[in-house]
């Protein structure tokens, strides 16, 4: 007779993810389920509203990336009135995009994640988080609060407003850059810059001391998907989805985002909100992929840009083409924080940027679009259909962290199976588990709201419901 | 860091989208500031823990949709002294409340029969509806305030940071704020 381990939110006022385990008698973990427990229903809420709005309204999906919302919803729009967006809008949206990339994973590593790398993974649970950083090591956690108001102060120069701007619109974007607002945000790149690097040194400094984590967090192979430029390079805007194996092989490729269904599968699971995509051509669940930073990685030949390039050629040195342990999204992450930081100053030295012509205007001239964009946790896929009039009828939202969620499931069962022996509970255990979901950043409030760190109460149960082993984090 | 004589912050997410709880970081330096002024207890940003006894300060974010979010609103109007809706979600329903002409089960058939492919049979599908350790949605969402007494309201969608700011310094320094000079509804 089995028990099952429930790990959830204490008293219930946190609960939106949870997770179970299911040992047998001899206390050897059987299986393990990762519970997303939040539902909103956009996908049919939106019937009726006209298509102008989505990319508002579905902004609102995610405060923590409202502008990758925008983005797939804009462009699924574009696709609805059969427009090209003009250049400098085309290069305005990848701007704010990439604004957002940066400060999406300042807020992943410095605020979430770094506290398990520098207070230890068994480190002190009431000093490890954001507040206690700033006490122990502050010019490191200002480094990442100032990364993070660098790229939402660029979103709010661009869009008017931090979260939830109404910039980005069907067919471009509403307001050209001026000339002031772009040496404004030239002038602080220098700093970005530093801040950025001397995270990755800090992060060079702890990553070493944790060989264990870096085994089971989610270390198994796996397809990796994500979107490349033309010639192979990194792509967070536009470009052909790429789904190579776990050699970095390319396995499929298509440059029409309305060929997703064709490659991407849904699969329902009773245990979770957040549904289950797989790599259709192989089935479920053997189809699992990864997105993300560390799959980006993956599936581009290299970034473009010279500080980013140099650090991937060290990944690669050290970690090889394509690293299976999802331990390993932390270092892609700042990275991919170097490149963006790199593009923007890029794009704002491209002389059209300043261009006034910045959207095009058109009625709707198909019934049907798709929109696809990298959100900073991976892929984003919006699906759209309207009637003549242009009103939505139906929609289909394919979100970065769902991609995943089988990836996610696998890697808890995979922490638990090494943790989690015999019947006894202990706190190494519970703080791992939270650790290897961490590692994949989900926007869980994309799908839930536990922002980085899960609360914990775990109750080791009997298949009666008695009480065997409690833990509680306080 | 913690002293007994600090002011207890807690922030709770209910049915939001977290933009609110984004605009309460992004007041950047000023995040450091209040790390000296008061003990944040309880909130998605630091290491969780139970919803302490007492606590002086709340803020909500988001509207009580599911029997969970409405079961943790009464439980966190027990447990604290001053209650804020932040953000228009929890104020007036705002985006999660768009799904109150649809029934529950309307809003499922479309997220998990009809836009998905596996199993591949639609009743199959059916009979795989999220039910196993998810809380169930209530009918309708529904403000903050239709659940429990909520002391101030602070709309925006999200309220700026500067709004957020001038809220807790004023309540800190005792006195009760009007934030509608510094937002509005979907602001
Ligand atoms: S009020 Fe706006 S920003 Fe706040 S949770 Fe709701 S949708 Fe998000």
């Amino acid at each position: 007779m089995g028990k099952t381990i429930t790990i959830e939110g204490v008293t219930r006022i946190e609960g939106h993810a949870r997770i179970s385990i299911q040992v047998d008698d001899k206390g050897k973990v059987q299986d393990a389920q990762f519970h997303v427990t939040q539902f909103r229903g956009f996908e049919k809420f939106v019937e009726g509203r006209p298509y102008p709005e989505m990319p508002s309204v579905m902004a609102r999906i995610c405060g923590i990336c409202p502008v990758s919302h925008l983005m797939a919803s804009a462009k699924a729009c574009d696709d609805l009135m059969a427009v090209e967006v003009p250049e400098t809008g085309v290069k305005l949206r990848k701007l704010m995009n990439l604004a957002q990339l940066v400060q999406s994973h300042a807020l992943s590593f410095f605020h979430l994640s770094s506290p398990d790398l520098i207070f230890g993974m068994d480190g002190d649970p009431k000093l490890r988080n954001i507040f206690g950083l700033i006490n122990k090591r502050p010019e490191f956690a200002k480094d990442g609060v100032l990364l993070r108001k660098f790229g939402q102060e660029i979103i709010a120069l661009l869009g008017g407003k931090k979260i939830h701007p109404a910039w980005v619109v069907p067919g471009g974007v509403s307001a050209p850059l001026t000339a002031e607002k772009r040496e404004t945000i030239l002038a602080s790149i220098p700093d970005a810059l530093a801040r950025a690097q001397r995270g990755l040194e800090s992060f060079h400094e702890v990553a070493e001391k944790f060989p264990q984590e870096e085994e089971v967090f989610a270390n198994f192979p796996t397809m990796f998907a994500g979107l490349v430029t033309p010639s192979g390079g990194l792509e967070h805007y536009d470009g052909t989805m790429r789904f190579v194996d776990e050699n970095a092989k390319t396995v499929a490729e298509f440059s029409n985002p309305k060929f997703y269904s064709d490659f991407i599968g849904e699969a329902v699971e009773n245990f979770s909100y957040l549904k289950f995509p797989y790599f259709k051509p192989k089935g479920y669940p053997e189809g699992i992929y990864r997105v993300g930073p560390l799959a980006r990685l993956v599936v581009a030949e290299r970034c473009g840009t010279p500080l980013a390039d140099q650090e991937l050629a060290s990944f690669r040195a050290k970690l090889g083409r394509a690293p299976q342990s999802s331990f390993h999204y932390h270092w892609a992450r700042l990275i991919e924080i170097l490149y963006g930081i790199e593009t923007i100053k890029k794009l704002l030295e491209d002389p059209n940027i300043l261009d006034t012509r910045v959207r095009s205007r058109a009625r709707p001239n198909r019934l049907e679009g798709v929109g696809i964009s990298e959100a900073p946790r991976g892929t984003l896929i919006h699906h759209y259909k309207i009637d003549d009039n242009g009103q939505m009828r139906w929609a289909n939202l394919i979100i970065a962290t769902g991609h995943n969620n089988l990836a996610m499931n696998r890697g808890v069962r995979q922490v638990a199976e090494r943790f989690v022996n015999g019947h006894r509970l202990n706190e190494g255990m519970l703080n791992r588990v939270e650790a290897v979901i961490r590692c994949f950043d989900p926007c869980l409030s994309c799908s839930t709201h536990a922002l980085g760190q899960m609360p914990m109460h775990i109750e080791l149960r009997g298949p009666g419901g008695e009480l065997f082993d409690e833990l509680r984090r306080s | 860091m913690s002293t007994a004589t600090k002011p207890t912050v807690a922030t709770v997410w209910l049915d939001g989208c977290s933009g609110c709880h984004m605009s309460f970081l992004d007041m950047d330096e000023r995040i450091l500031i209040l790390a000296n002024a008061v003990d944040v207890v309880y909130s998605p940003v630091v290491d969780p823990k139970e919803f302490p006894a007492s606590v002086d300060i709340t803020i909500i974010e988001g509207a009580v949709s599911s029997v969970e979010d409405a079961h943790k609103a009464e439980l966190i109007r027990a447990r604290s002294k001053f209650v804020i809706s932040l953000g228009d979600c929890a104020v007036t329903g705002n985006v999660p409340a768009m799904r109150n002409p649809y029934s529950p089960k309307e809003l499922f058939e479309r997220a998990y029969v009809e836009n998905a492919t596996e199993p591949a049979d639609a009743n199959a599908r059916r009979m795989k509806l999220p039910v196993v350790g998810v809380p169930a949605l209530r009918p309708h969402a529904t403000p903050v305030h239709e659940v429990i007494k909520v002391d101030l309201f602070v709309p925006g969608c999200p309220p700026p940071a500067d709004a957020i700011w001038f809220v807790l310094t004023e309540l800190l320094a005792g006195r009760v704020p009007d934030p509608s000079a510094l937002t509005r509804f979907g602001k």
